[in-house]
């Protein structure tokens, strides 16, 4: 039988079928990090439960920790040392593999994975944090969880799960320059809503996507969440086993080789049936912005502000109501109907599991080369991974964030969110390479826009939204 | 873990989509490594005055009086997006709430609510506000009375049906500890283990 990506990865996993309506399925790797995973640890160790195989278990210092260069267990965040303190020793009594704040491989969870080449395709990996999905670009089936299903998993490496439906999105086309995976994915939940792929696991395929690197598939996976979907999945392949060739965690000699032939396997079959299919065309895709406070809210960049009385005469009533609208624009401070590009912004923001990596990285320097963040604008780069950021200082891609007035951090989630230490003013405008511009996500009142890291840079050149298209240097053109 | 089987309590609306689980609760309101102490955090964002502060905000649904107790929250469709902090569930939980009614929720959060006693409940929107408009008649004294053995809300007089997993529903009437529950199932895992271990020889 014809089957799709997502069924072979079920079907190598099922241990058992229909327990109480869910299949149990076996977990080849556990990640935690110090947010969610220290109270997993602890509930664990107070209920005198043991971890059943610690050495498919990794931990990583991230949520919390500052990324100044001079950081310590302090953090700006008060009391974000119990979380870092109860991490470590939890990881420490159950004989887990840490990547602590001061080891060199140390960074986002979803960045730091893929570069140690824990995730591989094939394999299921979990986490307490809903932006798992990422490492679905590798061919893993990866996805979120809860602290309780953490602990379950730890305990029993398995997890009882309601089997998703299947879903296909396939980009098709050519993406123009200046144009990204962000920009792909906040264009696919501003047409079809956060809500489009609840229920379904979704395979992202067509040509957009094998002409992605990995790191780009990655951005894709990352956003998956925030359209509702279980997880996202790209199929590996040559492009994703030259990632992972001699990666430190990949697979090694005679290994490998068993390795390679089984993912060169892992692809739907040419005539497997999907739930639902979805297409999007990529060669008239402009950049996306968002515009309101959720992904969804998301408008290409030659767009305009929407006027909330347009939803009622909308024919699609399952999208937002004017109610809605007119709340996200009130927070927003935006006027309805004017257009995107020219709002002046106060900040600007690369970084987090979304696009923090080096390609991201090198985008945005390109269009910063030589070029100054306008007066009065904080614009701030924390790279996904302390590996990231040694790769970039080693090209001299810090010099340029620092010449042109941004700040140059050490990794860590930063300020993708507000945990209570370092954040964005009140009301403050902020350009962001982030997920998620849910209100007070990202500070006190603070008015987040979603983009891509060419937008953020141009943006923050300019002090204002503005089209990437027009700062791309001759390289990217 | 807490079971649950019928309820019946004051049923307070928050009427719109992707209610995410950082205004459920923030995430400068989780301040220890704990699941208790959450409660004073619910819905930190709309229901104080100010950010960080507790001064309450007399707008917001939890603060007037006429819902005082809500121990049900109505509400949009993908309840719980965002976020897979299982903190959302402990503070609904410290706060009262056993119930939440909406039209679908995020996918991590109506697990993280099965794993703790509280009860997603799926109805249809058209029910949802035909169950608020009647609440807001007199709030304490128009209480949906939830049924999960028999799978219903009544309410005015209606008795609104509602479909759950059978997995979902068996553990809250009964309360179970999922990781107990699925060591029983201890030999079968094992076997699996071993058996992936000799077959996908490069993942061990």
């Amino acid at each position: 039988m014809a089957l799709t990506l997502f069924e072979k990865l079920w079907q190598e996993h099922l241990v058992e079928s229909s327990v109480d309506g869910d299949d149990l399925i076996y977990i080849d790797r556990i990640f935690l990090h110090e947010r969610t995973g220290s109270i997993a640890l602890s509930s664990l160790a107070a209920d005198g439960r043991k971890v059943f195989y610690p050495e498919h278990v990794f931990c990583v210092m991230d949520h919390i920790v500052d990324t100044y260069p001079d950081r310590t267990d302090d953090t700006t965040m008060p009391s974000g040392r119990d979380f870092i303190v109860a991490t470590r020793e939890g990881a420490r009594e159950a004989g887990l593999t840490l990547f602590d704040l001061d080891d060199p491989r140390q960074g986002i969870v979803h960045v730091v994975s893929p570069e140690q080449g824990i995730a591989q395709p094939g394999l299921t990996l979990v986490c307490p944090d809903s932006h798992t999905c990422t490492q679905g670009a590798l061919g893993a089936l990866a996805w979120g969880i809860g602290s309780s299903e953490a602990e379950h998993a730890l305990v029993t490496k398995t997890l009882r799960v309601k089997r998703p439906g299947t879903m296909r999105v396939r980009f098709e086309g050519e993406l123009a320059p200046g144009v990204t995976a962000k920009d792909m994915i906040l264009h696919l939940i501003g047409r079809y809503g956060a809500g489009g792929a609840s229920g379904y696991a979704m395979e992202f395929a067509g040509s957009a996507v094998e002409a992605l690197d990995i790191e780009g598939r990655m951005t894709l996976c990352n956003m998956a969440v925030e359209f509702s979907a279980f997880t996202g999945l790209v199929a590996p392949d040559s492009k994703t086993i030259e990632y992972l060739r001699g990666r430190p965690y990949a697979p090694q000699g005679e290994q490998w080789d068993l390795a390679e032939a089984h993912w060169r396997g892992l692809v739907s079959d040419p005539d497997a049936v999907f739930d639902k299919e979805l297409v999007i065309d990529c060669d008239t895709l402009e950049p996306q912005v968002t515009w309101g406070t959720s992904p969804q809210h998301t408008v290409a960049i030659s767009g305009s502000v929407p006027v909330p009385r347009d939803a009622d005469n909308a024919d699609d009533k399952s999208s937002a109501t004017r109610q809605e609208l007119e709340r996200a624009l009130q927070y927003i401070g935006l006027e309805q109907g004017v257009p995107l590009q020219g709002n002046a912004i106060d900040c600007a923001f690369i970084g987090s599991c979304t696009n923090a990596r080096i390609s991201d990285l090198r985008l945005a320097a390109a269009i910063l080369r030589g070029k100054q963040v306008k007066k009065g604008v904080r614009a701030i780069c924390v790279p996904g991974s302390m590996i990231v950021k040694a790769q970039a200082e080693a090209e001299g891609l810090d010099r340029i964030f620092t010449d042109a007035g941004f700040e140059w951090r050490s990794s860590g989630c930063s300020m993708c969110f507000y945990a209570g230490g370092e954040h964005f003013g009140e009301r403050e405008r902020v350009i962001s390479t982030t997920n998620r511009n849910f209100e007070s996500r990202q500070g006190p009142q603070t008015r987040t826009h979603l983009a891509s890291p060419a937008t953020v840079a141009a943006s923050a050149i300019a002090g204002a939204i503005v089209d990437p298209r027009g700062y791309l240097p001759e390289e990217y053109r | 873990m807490e079971k649950f089987e019928q309820h019946e309590g004051v049923a307070a609306p928050i009427l719109r989509g992707n209610v995410d689980t950082d205004a459920i609760i923030p995430s400068r309101e989780m301040k220890r490594v704990s699941k208790l102490g959450l409660g004073e955090g619910l819905f930190a964002g709309w229901r104080y005055r100010e950010i960080g502060g507790r001064e309450v905000n007399p707008d917001f649904v939890l603060n007037r009086p006429e819902y005082a107790g809500a121990s049900i929250l109505l509400s949009g469709s993908n309840f719980g997006c965002g976020s897979s902090r299982e903190h959302a569930v402990w503070a609904l939980k410290e706060y009262g709430i056993r119930a939440v009614i909406a039209p679908s929720f995020g996918a991590i959060f109506a697990n993280n609510c099965i794993r703790n006693g509280l009860l997603p409940l799926e109805l249809a929107e058209q029910a949802i506000a035909a169950i608020a408009a009647w609440v807001a008649e007199a709030p304490q004294a128009n209480q949906p009375l939830i049924d999960l053995p028999g799978q219903s809300v009544e309410a005015n007089g209606q008795r609104y049906v509602f479909d759950i997993e059978a997995g979902a529903k068996r553990m809250l009437v009964e309360g179970l500890d999922a990781i107990a529950l699925t060591q029983t199932h201890w030999p079968v895992i094992e076997q699996f283990h071993e058996q992936r271990k000799h077959k996908y020889p490069w993942v061990y």
